[in-house]
């Protein structure tokens, strides 16, 4: 528990003192919500779906109609 | 039809996009971490050893913590810009992405969960933890952080090797995909080890060139002048290590390509006709009207270094070079002896027949026809080698585009002779004279003007060697084995366009966020 503890205080600290670091973070965090929230749920969808036998059944047929 | 062929061309476009952009980022992650992990070391010692003046300790931290910033700044902007290309896969590229199946996964998995790890601890010790830790952890921890983002461009490096040159598999018709049989084969190929040693010490003398190249300012102005020369000391001296660590793996990089890749060598020389003793072109403009098949001149003009190409591809200066031409008609010779390959027009051939006994397995799968199962499976084993070439209509579908591959790799080798010029030479002044201002034109200092304009040589360079690449193993997604407009999922072009232009805009305002921020810190520092 205290193993935890330190942990968790020295990543407290150190983002508490960061001085440029809070825009990075910022940064990140818009970045990291564009691309997860808003590309990968609206544009990035995988394009195989159902199982891996599906998946392989459409790829087999993909792959052959050319 | 015209909707698939667009899908192609802006899902290529797209991909070529987000990794060029996403390849700024990493060199200097990769080179500026080995700059920094030095300088602490420096800083270590001097800290560690009584002797060593209080003032000069503190130089050495303070260079430290001022690169190290730019690093973090670095860091934080550029990460996370390399999973958008693993989005691609999964929706542009899924055909390519089961075809390749752990193959190409394994890697990927390891680099992502061996990057959190590393990322999130020994990248907080480095800093927030310069009071919390002991000199020797800290230094440790940044070393750690160094070898991690190392580690990390290795199995990246892995999965990219393997699709130029694909080993260590059996393709499993029941699965539709590759299987691996043998992870050292995959992860240790010849390529995949020169092409790793090969980036990283190209990102190195990259990293070198942006701290020389800020020192440059610096020099310039007149600021920090102490501050610039330790930094250019240690810079140059990884830069010079760097770069000439990238010429050694180019020339083991050439012998592989020419062995397992000999259209894009004939491409990066523009070389139809193969001969022995070939030369080297080291300036030239391709001639537009050249087909493989034509008798027109190859190029317009041109200045060759004598048997330069032979020296470079097989290390013998008579050595034949086969140029596209004897490629697709299945020409060579090796040791004076010429010897027959396998020529285009019957790989295609091979790869229908190898199609055709997918199909045969399929249908007897659905018949539960076990012996017509296994009949198919082996027929399809002996021709799977030419597998992609199956798609191809004719053989000269099969040559990558000769003048987008010739001149990255001409620019990228002058830019690259520039900067082991620029690095002998400031390795020289830094060690040697340390005159900055002795070598002028009309009034301004040469120096400090050269090293501000080699860091975006260095980036142009670097994108130049990807570009060649990339764009000389075309048509191929896996060399021989799938072609682009197999490898790519049935999206509408209109989704790709739009994510295209998102992406541009994206990466566009970080990178100028990270110009931003970086210049500040450069121009604040106090």
């Amino acid at each position: 528990m205290k193993i935890l503890s330190n942990i968790f205080n020295f990543y407290y600290d150190g983002f508490r003192s960061m001085t440029i670091g809070r825009t990075l973070w910022l940064i990140i965090g818009i970045k990291l919500f564009v691309i997860f929230a808003i590309l990968r749920v609206f544009f990035f969808q995988p394009a195989l779906h159902g199982s891996d036998e599906d998946k392989a059944c459409q790829v087999r047929e993909n792959l052959l109609k050319q | 039809m015209n909707d698939i062929l667009t899908a192609i061309d802006w899902s290529r476009a797209q991909f070529a996009m987000t990794a060029m952009y996403h390849w700024l980022f990493v060199p200097l992650t990769l080179g500026l971490g080995l700059v920094v992990a030095i300088m602490e070391t420096i800083y270590a010692r001097k800290k560690l050893n009584p002797s060593t003046p209080q003032s000069e300790t503190e130089e050495w931290l303070d260079l430290t913590k001022f690169w190290m910033r730019l690093f973090g700044v670095n860091f934080a902007i550029g990460v996370a810009t390399g999973i958008v290309l693993e989005f691609e896969f999964g929706t542009n590229w899924s055909n390519y992405s089961w075809f390749v199946g752990d193959i190409f996964g394994a890697p990927l998995a390891i680099e992502g969960i061996f990057a959190f790890f590393c990322e999130s601890t020994f990248f907080a010790v480095m800093f927030f933890g310069w009071e919390k830790f002991s000199i020797r952890q800290h230094c440790a921890a940044t070393w750690l952080t160094a070898f991690g983002a190392s580690l990390s461009a290795w199995w990246i490096l892995v999965a990219n090797s393997w699709m130029q040159h694909p080993v260590g598999m059996d393709f499993d018709p029941a699965q539709m995909r590759n299987v691996m049989t043998s992870f050292v084969d995959v992860a240790l190929s010849p390529t995949a080890v020169n092409k790793f040693f090969h980036v990283i010490t190209s990102s190195w003398s990259l990293g070198a060139c942006f701290v020389i190249s800020v020192c440059g300012w610096y020099l310039l102005k007149g600021r920090h002048t102490q501050f610039a020369v330790k930094s250019i000391k240690v810079a140059g001296v990884v830069g010079l290590v760097g770069i000439l660590g990238t010429m050694i793996t180019g020339d083991s990089s050439a012998v592989q390509v020419t062995k397992d890749q000999p259209m894009k060598l004939a491409a990066m020389e523009g070389l139809y006709e193969g001969k022995q003793g070939a030369d080297l072109v080291a300036f030239g403009i391709l001639n537009p009207g050249k087909k493989w098949d034509n008798d027109q001149d190859a190029m317009l003009f041109e200045i060759k270094i004598p048997k330069g190409l032979s020296i470079l591809g097989r290390h013998d200066p008579d050595a034949f070079i086969p140029g596209i031409k004897d490629i697709i008609e299945g020409r060579d010779m090796i040791d004076g002896q010429e010897i027959n390959t396998v020529n285009y027009n019957e790989r295609i051939l091979r790869g229908r027949i190898a199609h055709k006994a997918l199909r045969d397995y399929n249908q007897a799968r659905e018949y539960k026809d076990s012996i017509g199962m296994d009949r198919a499976t082996e027929k399809l084993a002996r021709h799977y080698q030419f597998f992609g070439y199956g798609y191809l209509g004719k053989a000269d579908e099969a040559i990558p585009p000769v003048a987008m591959t010739f001149y990255p790799f001409h620019i990228m080798v002058a830019l690259g002779t520039w900067m082991l010029l620029f690095l002998i030479a400031t390795v020289w002044i830094v060690f040697r004279r340390q005159e900055w201002t002795k070598y002028q034109i009309a009034g301004y200092p040469v120096y400090p003007w050269l090293a501000i304009i080699t860091a975006p040589i260095a980036w142009v360079c670097s994108q130049c060697g990807w570009i060649v690449a990339e764009l000389g193993r075309q048509p191929w997604a896996i060399q021989d084995i799938m072609p682009v407009q197999a490898a790519i999922s049935s999206v509408g072009s209109g989704n790709v366009k739009l994510t295209f232009f998102i992406f541009l805009f994206l990466f566009t305002c970080l990178l100028l966020a990270e110009i931003g921020i970086m210049l500040k810190q450069i121009k604040n520092k106090k």
